[in-house]
């Protein structure tokens, strides 16, 4: 049956990952390149590579490391930050991204998500929300890395982004993000059972009893996190033993 | 070998050239029909929409050209959808190779289950959609594919997963040689004389995909 996935996540800066990373037996843990080789080892199900950059002068370093992470990685990855164009997706699609994730630039142009569908396949196009629950109760669109509001509300971007040609959504919820107590899981579900594409949920993921909920009760198709595998707090192949023994599908290799 | 790459506006083709060059292997990738015919073996690889690959394919001849070759051939995604007699996706009619037929997924709310338990052994006994999620269309994700025949999958285990994304399946039927489950059962992989054609994508299978192009490399 389709398993749930596990997709651990990599900040980028200048062609590097963002440091804090912390592992042992690894050549260079500011590798992008060798920290996904390893976590592909490991079992993830895909990754994402977030670049935080994204100014125009550094494409080009991105585009030269999604071409190196082409070339090693085994599974498929995403790649966002800061995309805005038919011409950047091209570019990195070019050199072996397997989808790529649009959010700002696509909820302040809309017809971007439909000229991205058309040209290159929704199977390519992962929109990334900010939300965050605010007083009223109400998940609102933030923009800018969560640095600008709007008045959107979060199930009506989603809804008008898959009409588009999104296939799938990443999820983060602001309120839960880096907190380390559980995803948003209402958000989650709300999204999940509203739309006919996959929803990745991501922020908050602290424990491996996080991720039976989010997959459980939250019905995500997915859960992103970073920190937590970097910094070792749980391991990718112990959290899908532990979601396999909550009767979760997951992949987990029959040493094929 | 001489190993070619089928070129057309398919997605994918930078991937399986990637691949195959993690095991070792270089391939050429080309549309010319005279160079197609001369490989040792081709891989006709796919990532897009139904119709406008067949407008394309015919417009250069290449759908004459793929039907008539007789050295192995493996149809990736779409490739191997190419490779049916015909898809519901835009009402195309296909290459024929394969008489099964490509129909689309039709969501189901959770509860209506047609599933098969063929693979219920090697499944962990949960139920993707006892979340109380319908079922998603296109599938996303890895999954496991059964009742593995041909040396396609020499040393692949039964059950093992693969990673797929596709909105369209190919029925069951006499050419199957590997099921998956989504919705109901169909064909993730289909054999006939020299053809072969997996609706997974291999080259982003982890070692399981690795196994199976080197396998394909091996026939």
């Amino acid at each position: 049956m389709l398993t749930k996935r596990i997709i651990p996540c990599l900040d980028i800066k200048d062609g590097r990952t963002v440091k804090g990373i912390n592992f042992e037996n690894i050549r260079d843990a500011g590798d992008p390149v060798e920290l996904g080789a390893l976590y592909a080892a490991q079992g993830a199900d895909e990754m994402v590579f977030l670049d935080i950059t994204a100014t125009n002068e550094k494409r080009k370093t991105l585009s030269e490391l999604v071409n190196r992470i082409a070339h090693h990685l085994n599974i498929p990855f995403t790649v966002g930050g800061g995309i805005s164009s038919v011409n950047d997706v091209s570019v990195l699609l070019h050199n072996g991204a397997d989808k790529i994730s649009v959010n700002t630039a696509a909820f302040r142009r809309p017809g971007l998500v439909a000229e991205l569908a058309k040209e290159f396949g929704s199977q390519c196009v992962v929109l990334a929300i900010d939300t965050r629950r605010e007083e009223d109760g109400n998940w609102y669109v933030y923009l800018n890395g969560g640095r600008v509001k709007t008045e959107k509300l979060c199930t009506d971007w989603a809804k008008e982004a898959v009409d588009r040609g999104a296939g799938e959504i990443l999820l983060t919820s602001m309120n839960h993000d880096g907190t380390k107590q559980g995803f948003a899981l209402d958000i989650t579900r709300m999204l999940s059972e509203a739309l006919p594409v996959p929803v990745i949920a991501s922020g908050g993921g602290g424990a491996m009893s996080h991720f039976v909920d989010v997959f459980q009760q939250g019905a995500a198709d997915a859960a992103l996190a970073a920190s937590i595998f970097h910094f070792k707090e749980i391991g990718i192949q112990e959290l899908k033993g532990y979601l396999y023994q909550h009767q979760i599908p997951v992949r987990i290799d029959h040493a094929g | 070998m001489d190993l070619v790459i089928i070129k057309y506006n398919a997605g994918n083709i930078q991937s399986v050239l990637y691949a195959l060059e993690r095991i070792g292997k270089e391939a050429r990738v080309t549309d010319d029909p005279a160079a197609i015919r001369a490989a040792d073996k081709v891989i006709f690889p796919g990532v897009g929409e139904a119709s406008t690959a067949m407008d394309y394919l015919s417009a250069r001849g290449l759908d004459q050209v793929i039907k008539s070759l007789t050295q192995p051939v493996l149809g990736i995604c779409l490739g191997m959808q190419l490779m049916c007699s015909y898809s519901e996706e835009n009402d195309t009619p296909c290459l024929g190779i394969f008489p099964e037929r490509v129909r689309k997924f039709e969501p189901l709310v959770s509860g209506a289950d047609a599933r098969s338990s063929g693979a219920d052994a090697i499944l962990s006994g949960a139920d993707a959609i006892s979340s109380g999620a319908s079922v998603k269309v296109p599938q996303i994700g890895w999954n496991n594919i059964y009742d593995l025949q041909t040396s396609l999958f020499a040393g692949v285990a039964e059950g093992s997963y693969c990673y797929f994304v596709h909105g369209y399946y190919a029925s069951l039927g006499v050419h199957t040689i590997a099921k998956t489950d989504y919705v109901q059962p169909y064909s993730s992989a289909l054999h006939k004389g020299n053809f072969y054609g997996v609706q997974f994508h291999p080259e982003k299978s982890a070692v399981t995909g690795e196994q199976i192009i080197k396998n394909f490399l091996n026939i």
